[in-house]
């Protein structure tokens, strides 16, 4: 073995949205430490943002200039469409986080910090949504879920903040040693960690372990895209962390998770397609049936959209169930328009959560949309997108999620979506009643006056909503994006 | 092109409204106004210059929305949905001009939610595409939602959950069935998706959002409710207006792109719109305010309508559109005349109401002519509609057509308990003898509703005799 180890061509520019944001990170988290406090707020807002722009700007480019996708650094990562595209997702939903993150009352000497692991989050999410390997697949979701666990319990004098990152620390960790035991399994039964290879080598693999490791794979990425029933975490951690870490995580999560799940399904087990195929069918019903149901009696908004966040996991599994060319369009449309509103909905949420200095409840948004009628509207356009009503994005999203699996033949399944959209309207046109219906005695008046207007956050919602309607609008162009990002994947179904 | 400016003018009012900073909330209300005035002569513009003696659609327009599914903004409009729109400009012109005189809270808003709902449904009357439609049709939900629960009567809550709730659920099998078919036929061109569908399914999957939309009995438990609580101009353009976005949708949709099924389910249908018609018309006779018998009556008209477009043949078709129209105008002057009896009694129960009419002459007439008129009196432009329904009835089965002319006995009777359980009789206590008659912008409000029944009633074929054929 002596001196055969070859060192891999590493393509450097294809990696680039990964060390731009790790680079810009280290950058914070070096240079904080010798900035007066009072500045490192600023200094690291500044930094981030340009970071998640570049690295965007990068991703882009990259996604412009090569249409065909193809395997890098001795085929550990994936260069293509599908990666650059869920890249420019996780750096748009990283740029409207700082922009949410700016007047988060945490103590300022940790603000280095907060953005070192904000942009390090999104690198490894970059990472791990091009991995092409269960050794990177694994690295990947490892690296920006400890970011995560951190983000969480940041603002360390808050309990609540704490006891929720405690519970993502283990939650999570379960999930992610499932994920790890199952690619064992699979890697003993076809003796290949590449997607390919493995999906070349499942013909004549112990049948057994192939289908118990493609279980827990399955179910490890279920945790992290919080569908049912592997949400337990999703509440309470949604409710616990800082607003702005929840925005982050409800977008940029979403994205990493359901782009992986359904790159590795379609990628590394397409022979394995009658089973998985099934298996998401089934969680995709459990999604629904509980994040619609449990959303309904949450009083506390965070938590309401926590719900609200597991029963969009189950939406946006169904077109990944469908396994079919449309359902791969369908659940990039969807994302684009769900991570813009899911940040938007949350920056409502921290604007009045700085106005109240308390947990929003339902009864806390009373006479919101009076009093701010830019975020208040705003918010009622979520409520109603998230519904999918038009005219938002989500709309178009349902729309091609119910075709994709209608077209499978699995009508039943859209039938099932049909039925819990109409359950979620009661808690969505909750938040709408509490804010333009409910009488102005139940507004608690806010301790030492409202903050002043946080134009940062403003621009993040605004930016949220052009997107939301944007999508809706110029779906032509999206899906033709969504089109060219699914064209390197060989769907099982048709 | 017409069709997009008659969608695009009230909605990017509505916008508009929003958006900019009015100097003050009586210039947002006029310009409110004024744009609702300036849709219906841009519709007046339209219908002069519509060709009656061409079958096809006219002034349409057709962008590519997203291509791989064939989904395209694709608008036009035939002589049966001209009507149909013109119907919606003039009532919310009408409702807008009630708002605008009666001072609603932040009016601004209010009157931009009008508009927004009249925008999509012009829109719902004029796409020629599935997903267009499903969209202006979930599109009108939101403003009618937000007008009942911010501006409706103490039960509004309970009134908006159950509107809601009733149309989404109604309205997303509609969805599972516009997929379906989309995908089936390759297209979601309405065009070309006439006479197509043979699958039972996907009817009831339309047939379901258009009835409770309608509604037809047994999917009317939003509607007391809804008619009840909601601010009498949205109760005029609910019941006028929205209302008939369901029989457009059988008249339209349902029943000329799945004739089969269609067929099939004729005698059910029929059923279910018989029972609604007695047992509204019975409900109106015994209900104790003023908006619920002009609620089950609204009911009981919506159901005789769907007789005629049940029916399916020419005669029913006509009088069906003809009533549309009629029961639009009768109910919304009925529904904004009974704001203003409100306004003076603060109450709607008959048992307190009574004796208005001493006094107060242009009340008294503009209600008893719009009574009459709603009861079918012979002459009557509603006589002309329900003969044409019931002669249209009469070829499927004789027994339909009796039905049909019972209701009308039970019209004649709830519409006149109304008329004089409110302008005759003793002067109910709720009365304060310093009411008022209606004022000149009332009156300028609803005459013009009654004048356009007066000029149909004595010239019904000013609509009947331009419909082409194109349906039929």
């Amino acid at each position: 073995m002596e001196g055969s180890f070859t060192a891999p061509t590493i393509d450097w520019s294809a990696l680039s949205p990964v060390l731009i944001t790790l680079g810009g990170a280290t950058v914070v988290l070096l240079v904080s430490l010798f900035l007066p406090v009072g500045v490192r707020r600023a200094f690291g807002s500044a930094v981030a943002a340009l970071c998640f722009v570049a690295a965007g700007a990068a991703a882009i480019a990259l996604f412009v200039a090569d249409e065909t996708g193809r395997s890098i650094v001795s085929e550990a990562i994936r260069r293509d469409r599908l990666a650059e595209l869920a890249q420019i997702l996780i750096m748009g939903a990283g740029l409207l986080t700082i922009g949410v993150s700016y007047r988060e009352a945490a103590r300022d000497e940790r603000a280095g910090e907060y953005y070192a692991l904000l942009l390090t989050a999104a690198s490894g999410m970059a990472f791990f949504v091009a991995a092409n390997n269960l050794m990177t697949l694994f690295l990947g979701l490892e690296w920006f879920s400890i970011c995560l666990y951190i983000l969480t319990a940041i603002a360390v004098e808050r309990l609540p903040g704490l006891e929720a990152g405690l519970k993502y620390l283990i939650v999570g960790s379960f999930g992610s040693a499932i994920l790890l035991f199952g690619s064992a399994l699979v890697y003993g039964a076809t003796g290949e960690i590449g997607f390919e290879q493995i999906a070349a080598g499942t013909a004549d693999a112990e049948r057994l372990f192939v289908v118990a490791g493609l279980a827990m794979i399955v179910v490890g990425l279920a945790f992290k895209a919080s569908a049912a029933p592997f949400h337990m975490w999703t509440p309470d951690v949604y409710e616990g962390a800082p607003t702005p870490v929840t925005a982050f995580m409800s977008a940029a999560t979403k994205v990493a998770a359901i782009v992986v799940t359904m790159r590795v399904l379609v990628t590394a087990f397409p022979g394995e397609e009658e089973l998985w195929t099934v298996a998401l069918a089934v969680i995709v019903c459990i999604s629904l049936a509980w994040g619609n149901l449990a959303a309904i009696v949450q009083p506390g908004v965070k938590r309401m959209l926590a719900y609200s966040s597991i029963s969009h996991a189950g939406f946006l599994l169904m077109p990944v169930a469908a396994g079919n060319a449309l359902g791969g369009r369908a659940v990039l449309y969807y994302l684009v328009a769900y991570s813009a509103m899911s940040i938007g909905a949350f920056a409502v949420v921290a604007v009045r959560e700085r106005e109240l200095n308390a947990p929003v409840t339902l009864d806390g948004m009373a006479g919101f949309g009076w009093e701010r009628p830019f975020l208040g509207g705003s918010m009622a356009l979520f409520m109603f997108g998230f519904i999918g009503l038009p005219p938002a994005g989500i709309f178009l999203g349902k729309f091609y999620a119910f075709s994709a699996v209608i077209d499978r033949g699995w009508t039943w399944l859209a039938i099932v979506g049909v039925v819990f959209t109409a359950v979620s309207v009661y808690y969505y046109a909750g938040v709408i009643r509490a804010m333009f219906m409910q009488p102005r005695e139940l507004t608690v008046a806010a301790a030492g006056g409202s903050p002043p207007p946080d134009r940062l956050l403003v621009a993040a919602v605004a930016a949220s909503v052009v997107v939301a309607v944007g999508s809706f609008v110029a779906a032509d162009p999206l899906l033709d994006i969504a089109r060219d990002a699914v064209a390197s994947l060989s769907f099982p179904v048709r | 092109m017409e069709t997009t400016l008659l969608i695009l003018v009230p909605i990017g009012a509505a916008v508009a409204l929003w958006i900019f900073p009015w100097a003050s909330a009586k210039a947002a209300a006029g310009f409110a106004l004024l744009v609702a005035l300036a849709e219906l002569a841009l519709w007046v513009g339209i219908a002069l210059n519509f060709d009656f003696a061409a079958q096809g659609l006219q002034g349409e327009a057709d962008t590519v929305w997203f291509a791989d599914l064939d989904v395209s903004y694709r608008v036009g409009v035939y002589d049966y949905s001209l009507w149909l729109v013109g119907l919606t400009v003039v009532v919310t012109a009408a409702a807008v001009g009630y708002g605008f005189w009666v001072g609603r809270e932040r009016p601004g808003v209010y009157l931009s939610l009008l508009l927004f709902l009249e925008g999509a449904t012009i829109g719902v009357f004029t796409a020629q595409d599935l997903v267009l439609f499903y969209v202006f049709w979930e599109a009108m939900l939101i403003p009618l939602y937000v007008l009942i629960g911010v501006w409706g009567g103490p039960g509004r809550f309970g009134a908006t959950f159950k509107f809601v709730a009733y149309t989404i659920a109604g309205s997303l099998f509609m969805l599972v069935a516009i997929i379906a078919a989309g995908l089936g036929a390759g297209t979601f061109d309405m065009t070309q998706l006439a006479g197509q569908g043979t699958s039972t399914w996907i009817f009831l999957g339309f047939a379901v959002a258009f009835a409770v939309k309608a509604p037809l009995w047994p999917f009317h438990g939003w509607l007391p409710d809804a008619y009840r609580e909601a601010p009498p101009e949205v109760s005029a353009v609910l019941s006028g207006v929205i209302s008939k976005a369901g029989a457009y949708g059988f008249l339209a949709i349902a029943i000329p792109f799945y004739p089969g099924p269609a067929e099939d389910w004729r005698t059910p249908g029929l059923v279910l719109a018989s029972i609604g018609l007695v047992y509204a018309s019975l409900l109106a006779f015994r209900a104790p305010d003023v908006r619920g018998v002009i609620a089950y009556s609204s009911l009981a008209q919506m159901n005789l309508i769907l007789i005629g477009i049940f029916a399916a043949n020419s005669s029913g078709y006509t009088g069906a559109l003809l009533q549309m129209v009629n029961h639009g105008l009768i109910s919304a002057a009925l529904f904004l005349l009974a704001g203003t009896i409100e306004r003076r009694t603060t109450t709607g129960e008959l048992a307190r109401l009574g004796g208005m009419a001493r006094g107060r002459p242009v009340l008294a007439t503009i209600l008893i002519a719009t009574g009459v008129i709603a009861l079918a009196v012979p002459g009557s432009t509603a006589f002309a509609a329900e003969f044409l329904v019931l002669n249209g009835v009469f070829d499927v089965g004789w027994g339909w057509a009796v039905v049909g002319a019972v209701a009308i006995v039970l019209a004649a009777m709830y519409m006149l308990r109304l008329i004089s359980a409110v302008l005759h009789e003793n002067v109910g206590p709720a009365v304060p003898a310093e009411a008022l008659d209606l004022r000149p912008a009332e009156i300028g409000v609803i005459a013009p509703l009654l004048v356009v029944l007066l000029a149909l009633s004595f010239w019904p074929a000013a609509i009947t005799e331009r419909l082409s054929g194109a349906l039929f």
